[in-house]
């Protein structure tokens, strides 16, 4: 009877130890992944937007299974309302938004867009920085400064936003854009 | 006692010939043998204006002292005493100064109108409420004597004065607008010939939904069948084109909403965007996230996000298309169904059932899911 209470004893305590090792295991293996990427936010302005910076936004996106945020911002001219209704920013942002969505979603990428408005650029990117959450931000720097973000610009948001900031260096192929 | 009938000359920009006109078509009554008198007219000092109005009986104006400055502004009561077949009264949008009997010109008018004076004015689109955010954002200068769209409705006639930019901008440098000194700031700022063409389309397609709207209005036939009828028969009719489209807080939503703005936007008509949402249901978390996004997209797009809590969402749209006047419906495309959904009746086929004849129902096809390979 005691023999069979110490084999049964020895077992569970077996179990027990057996169940603790694997779990901090487990736990350790579980602390040392990569945080999950949920949202890539991708800002643009104009009527166009980089191919490079597209294309960088959305292998990530699908290597990591987040959802790809583009993000239109535009700039409100000082005598109307910030929140103003704006046709015609409306007009650029849509069918940008809607060759972006065309593209992420032939490569499986789900998307969720938004347009920010702004006194600048900068202000816009500042009030989508304040209200929404992503974990990694893909922008990409001009050499022209015709398109895309200003070195200020850039500065100013490794500094600000609360995420991984991907910045794609002016390259040979950013005549390579994606109009609507 | 009859209300006087009411003309409203409309035009893009300054200087394309609405008081011109006005006083061409007051001076052509006098000839038919009416008893035409000029409640008001501004000549902005245009020679070619001072000259057309000569001949006319002018209501002298009254002078009002406004933050210590003397102004002339029309004298109602003089024009209400003096009760001519016709008064022409221009520029109907302008804010009288304190302690006159209205704020502003287009109520004056209302008043002579109502004491069976006919009344001619004038007016800019940019000055018409719902026209002044656009025209602003188009051109980047903002007016801020408003007037409610509901002025121009009031109108039997409304003339679009047009002119094409070029012309415009013509006459402009011709000095017939401007005196010299101002041309070239006029040419730099806001006569540009691409802000003038916007302009002048918003003016036209507002001309257009004028005229659509009285001729629905003006023959709606004989109503028939229960009032519930004859209201949702009426309802269209009255108001023009509407767009609604139905919503959910996801962002495959925001392609239908993007489609819907394209379509109202090539309709021209205004666009609701509805979410019929779970009574009790808290808005929370993703769901709130995206509430706000819609939200905030409707307001870039000036269209209006209606929430509406209800747990029959066909009844819930039927009862927004009747309550918006609207004439399309727009849903996305429905997930496969399973199990017993399956034998229900499709999404579309039971709004068509309940919302009034003539509403078109159109479903937005979501984008398909393949992925390429490159």
């Amino acid at each position: 009877m005691i023999e069979h209470f110490l084999v049964g004893l020895a077992l569970l305590l077996g179990l027990s130890g057996g169940y603790l090792i694997a779990s901090t295991r487990w736990r350790g293996k579980r602390s040392e992944r990569p945080q999950q990427v949920h949202q890539i936010l991708l800002p643009f302005t104009g009527t166009e937007i980089s191919r490079r910076a597209l294309d960088a936004a959305l292998r990530l996106a699908k290597a990591e299974q987040a959802t790809l945020m583009p993000a239109y911002l535009a700039a409100v001219p000082k005598q109307l309302p910030l929140e103003c209704a704006i046709p015609a920013e409306a007009a650029k942002a849509m069918p940008m938004l809607e060759a972006i969505e065309q593209r992420a979603t032939g490569q499986g990428v789900p998307v969720d867009a938004r347009v920010e408005r702004g006194r600048s650029y900068r202000h816009a990117l500042s009030r989508l920085l304040d209200h929404e959450s992503f974990d990694r931000v893909v922008v990409s720097a001009t050499a022209t400064g015709a398109a895309g973000f200003s070195g200020d610009d850039l500065v100013w948001l490794l500094d600000k936003a609360p995420a991984e900031v991907l910045i794609l260096r002016p390259g040979p192929e950013d005549h390579r854009v994606l109009t609507a | 006692m009859d209300r006087g009938h009411y003309k409203i000359f409309l035009g893009m920009a300054a200087g394309v010939g609405k008081t011109y006109r006005m006083l061409q078509e007051g001076h052509a009554e006098v000839a038919a043998g009416r008893d035409v008198a000029i409640g008001y007219l501004e000549p902005h000092k245009r020679q070619e204006t001072s000259d057309q109005a000569r001949g006319l009986e002018v209501v002298p104006r009254r002078k009002v002292t406004y933050r210590e400055v003397e102004v002339e502004e029309m004298d109602l009561p003089g024009v209400l005493a003096r009760r001519p077949d016709l008064a022409l009264i221009d520029e109907l949008a302008h804010s009288n100064p304190p302690g006159l009997e209205h704020e502003k010109r287009f109520e004056d008018i209302a008043e002579v109108l109502a004491a069976g004076t006919d009344v001619f004015s004038t007016v800019n689109v940019q000055h018409l409420e719902s026209l002044n955010d656009r025209v602003a954002e188009l051109t980047g200068v903002r007016v801020r004597e408003t007037v409610p769209d509901s002025v121009l409705s009031t109108a039997d006639e409304v003339v679009l004065i047009d002119l094409t930019p070029e012309a415009l901008v013509a006459r402009l440098r011709a000095g017939k607008i401007y005196p010299g000194d101002n041309i070239q700031a006029a040419l730099d700022n806001f006569f540009r010939i691409e802000n003038l063409a916007a302009l002048r389309e918003v003016s036209l397609r507002q001309v257009a939904e004028e005229v659509e709207s009285k001729r629905l209005t003006l023959h709606v036939p004989e109503p028939l069948g229960t009032r519930e009828e004859r209201v949702a028969a009426e309802v269209p009719r009255a108001v023009g084109e509407r767009l609604l489209a139905l919503v959910r807080p996801q962002p495959s939503s925001q392609r239908l909403v993007r489609r819907a703005w394209r379509s109202a936007q090539r309709l021209g008509t205004g666009l609701d965007l509805l979410w019929v949402k779970a009574p009790g249901k808290p808005i929370e978390g993703d769901v709130e996230r995206q509430v706000t996004a819609l939200r905030q997209l409707a307001s870039v797009l000036g269209a209006t996000l209606l929430v509406e809590e209800h747990d029959d969402l066909v009844a819930a749209v039927a009862r927004v298309v009747r309550e918006r006047g609207s004439t399309y419906l727009m849903v996305g495309e429905s997930s496969p169904r399973k199990g017993l959904a399956r034998l229900r009746e499709p999404l579309p086929q039971r709004l068509m059932k309940v919302t009034p004849a003539g509403v078109d129902v159109r479903i937005v096809a979501h984008r398909g899911g393949k992925e390429e390979h490159e």
